[in-house]
């Protein structure tokens, strides 16, 4: 292999010296992924303060509120909160956090690489992402203040300008240019993953060797470069009709606030169909890498090998294939053919089949094992109980019958944040409370961490298991207030025990901030392998060093998850122990 | 190699520090890059069709000369510099250092011819009253505002990518003379700019061809 030589030459080099080059503008993959990592944290941070403003007009409509100019919240600011947390949690956080933050840091050492295919692109790509989010945040800033289009940002409301409303005018134009930016950030990210997967494998790290984790980024790379894609370009059209006076999509004869609109010939339902190509595969580009983790920190816990390893990688596959053909099933109530809508429904309803795949495979291998119920484990577990709640309202929502009642309610509100919010999240946590150790060099605390999972996982569900109650019984999403309306009237109660249920959820957060910061300085110092795992980032110091791997690349001789191999005196075997040395 | 591998974890073929493709990282972060950028134009001509299709009186308002022809000339320069692009590679790989600069200029070239010719084609459309928000055309005049949004959306975008094109090939010839890029950089920027020519062979038939004025 000639090539060898030259790789290894191409990527070692010496750690920088200045704190600059060091911590702020690196090369190094694991700062990259650290970087990503505590943007994500400010992000979830902002988009958390929102939901508890939105709760607490949700609840007590009445009420004086804090911050807020006159103490009352109108429905536009409500609207302008609902939008900047979705699109914050969806962007900045569901998709930084999992591929950016923990993607950049563990996946070149997972496959025995000492960084990216591209470390200088992989900076470009962090920086480019929080210039997106300093953009978005801006949009708090300007006159009008956010925009109220909602995270899917659908025109006409979104492309008329501010005679739609408050947020409409600069705001609206700030939120399409960040995510603009975003989407460039992604697609340097997305492409610089799959090279590195592909190419940067050390010796004996075969494809069907690799731990599921690095599948998963591998599959999120693959859907993020297909899908920002097309999201730009819906970018694109938005801005010119924005600013150029075009009318991609603006129909004609729209009368907004007692005005013509004199634009003509365009289709909002453009918008919806670019949209949701792009935002369909983009709730799986925010899953699967949790679903990664998941099997990762399952199989180490439970001291079994993964339940069917390769039935896992092509569940994984398939998921990501089907997900760009199920984009209709968002545009049901949109008027479409019903033809079209029972073509997206059937697509929709197969991806439960890898889904439960997965699943059974999840429980296959949490069977008879000797479960350790360490903290990233219990969130692994929480993963696949909020994995089946959140799935199982999907079969709901994936049938055009259902979804023309259901569509506009809270039960779609309950279902997506269960699968896409939550899910994500846990894996968020299991990854963090899994790594941790790896990227700080020091343990954290196992007692607290217990203690966040217990109430977290009690709060997330005692907040969304009631909308979807609420959905069910007609209420609808996205209104500040429903008092006037009778039959909604009972139902504030509900509302009252969903928003203390978020705080408390919420409180309990700061019980996870404590113990990271604390973990940071004072926690217990972490050996090599505390967790007795097999694959490769468990080979080198906690930190690793800057080239990972001190210029001496591991050679692989076995897949990820060698554990309790019968014969075998301990029940983990490495994947760099060879053969002989495996007794 | 990975092709061997997969399936195959007992016994492993996989040496490590090698690329599957045998290709290096950048050429195939270029593809990937390609990949990504012709769903960008995709979802555009997408839109555009969209547009169309859903559109009445979609006009069709370009004679044979000037437009078409003039057209015709720049997809002549766009794929000439295509030709030129590959005796650049090809000079690249011999390491005829000169010859190489040489293709890269007549590339550049024609590069330049297009973005002129198109500019100058577009000034003569914003003359005759095309705008990305109305147009003289279709019955009554300017009733497919879309016409123009479409026209200006697509080809503004190909040119910045020619545009682009052109400094970066501009960079690489200076870094090839001076030794600072292997004539892999070259090949590589070679495949953007059969890429952005490609991304031309579609719209010249979807924006141009079809919106012939065959009364004329």
């Amino acid at each position: 292999m000639a090539q060898t030589g030259e790789v290894a030459i191409l990527h070692h080099h010496e750690a920088p010296k200045g704190f600059i080059r060091k911590y702020i503008f690196s090369l190094d993959h694991k700062v990259i992924g650290i970087q990503y990592y505590f943007l994500a944290l400010t992000a979830v941070l902002v988009g958390m303060t929102l939901s508890v403003f939105m709760r607490l007009r949700l609840a007590w409509p009445d009420a004086t509120l804090p911050l807020i100019e006159g103490g009352k919240m109108t429905p536009e600011q409500y609207l302008a909160l609902l939008t900047m947390h979705g699109t914050i949690m969806v962007f900045f956080v569901l998709t930084t956090a999992p591929q950016g933050g923990f993607g950049n840091y563990v996946l070149p050492i997972q496959i025995g690489a000492a960084d990216m295919a591209f470390p200088l692109l992989n900076m470009l790509s962090f920086w480019v992402t929080f210039l997106g989010f300093l953009v978005m945040i801006a949009a708090f800033l300007v006159t009008g203040g956010a925009p109220i289009a909602g995270w899917t940002g659908y025109p006409p409301l979104s492309a008329v300008g501010e005679i739609a409303g408050p947020g409409q005018g600069l705001g609206q134009t700030l939120w399409i240019v960040s995510l603009a930016i975003f989407c460039a950030g992604a697609l340097l990210g997305a492409l610089n993953f799959i090279a590195t997967t592909l190419d940067l494998r050390t010796k004996g790290m075969s494809l069907m060797r690799m731990p599921l984790t690095v599948w998963s980024w591998f599959i999120t790379a693959i859907l993020g470069l297909l899908a920002f894609g097309v999201l730009l370009a819906a970018g694109v059209l938005l801005l010119m009709d924005r600013i150029a006076g075009t009318s991609f999509f603006i129909p004609a004869g729209l009368v907004i606030s007692e005005q013509i609109i004199s634009h003509k010939g365009g289709s909002p339902l453009l918008w919806q169909h670019l949209f949701w190509f792009f935002g369909h595969p983009e709730v799986y580009i925010a899953i699967l890498p949790g679903m990664g983790v998941t099997s990762q920190i399952l199989s180490t816990f439970a001291r079994k090998p993964i339940f069917g390893y390769k039935a896992m990688v092509y569940a994984m596959l398939a998921i990501g294939l089907l997900g760009f053909a199920v984009w209709g099933h968002h545009m049901f109530i949109s008027g479409m053919s019903p033809y079209s809508a029972i073509a997206f429904s059937v697509m929709t309803l197969a991806i439960g089949v890898p889904s439960a795949i997965k699943t059974f495979n999840w429980l296959g291998t949490l069977w008879g094992g000797q479960i350790r119920f360490t903290t990233p484990m219990l969130y692994a577990i929480g993963f696949v109980s909020l994995f089946v709640s959140g799935g199982l309202s999907g079969l709901f929502l994936g049938q055009p019958s259902l979804d023309l009642y259901f569509h506009d309610t809270y039960f779609v509100v309950a279902h997506f944040h269960m699968i896409m919010g939550v899910a994500a999240i846990f894996g968020i946590f299991a990854a963090t409370y899994y790594w941790f150790p790896k990227m700080f060099g020091r343990m954290m605390h196992e007692g607290l961490g217990k203690l966040h999972f217990w109430i977290t996982f009690i709060g997330v569900n005692a907040i969304f298991m009631p909308m979807h109650y609420l959905g069910m019984v007609g209420h609808p999403r996205r209104y500040a207030d429903t008092t006037g309306v009778e039959y909604l009237g009972s139902l504030n109660s509900l509302h009252v025990f969903m928003s203390i249920a978020a705080f408390i959820t919420i409180a309990a957060q700061f019980i996870f901030l404590f113990n990271l910061f604390w973990s940071l300085f004072r926690g217990q110092k972490a050996p090599e392998n505390p967790w007795e795992a097999t694959t490769l980032e468990w080979t080198v110091p906690s930190p690793p060093p800057h080239d990972n791997f001190g210029g001496n690349y591991p050679e692989v001789y076995r897949g990820a998850y060698e554990y309790s191999k019968p014969g075998v005196t301990k029940d983990y075997v490495m994947q760099t122990t060879p053969d002989a040395a495996a007794h | 190699m990975a092709a061997t591998t997969v399936g195959q974890a007992s016994a492993s073929l996989w040496q490590g520090g090698a690329s599957p493709y045998s290709i290096s990282s950048k050429k195939l972060g270029m593809w990937l890059f390609i990949v990504s950028d012709s769903l960008t134009f995709g979802a555009l001509l997408a839109a555009y069709a969209y547009a169309r299709v859903s559109s009445e009186n979609w006009p069709t308002p370009f004679p044979i000369y000037p437009s078409i022809i003039v057209a015709t000339v720049m997809t002549f320069c766009l794929l000439t510099s295509s030709i030129t692009m590959v005796m650049a590679v090809l000079n690249a790989h011999k390491g005829n250092v000169k010859a190489t600069v040489r293709w890269l200029g007549f590339t550049m070239l024609g590069g330049l011819a297009f973005v002129a010719l198109h500019a100058n084609e577009w000034f003569h459309l914003i003359g005759e009253g095309l705008r990305p928000f109305t147009n003289p055309w279709g019955d009554p005049p300017g009733s497919t505002p879309l016409f123009g949004a479409s026209f200006f959306t697509c080809t503004g975008l190909h040119m910045l990518h020619v545009t682009i094109g052109i400094i970066v090939l501009a960079n690489i010839a200076r870094g090839f003379k001076k030794g600072t890029y292997s004539a892999d950089h070259v090949e590589i920027s070679g495949l953007y700019w059969h890429f952005v020519d490609l991304v031309w062979m579609f719209i010249f038939p979807l924006l141009y061809l079809m919106s012939v004025n065959r009364a004329a």
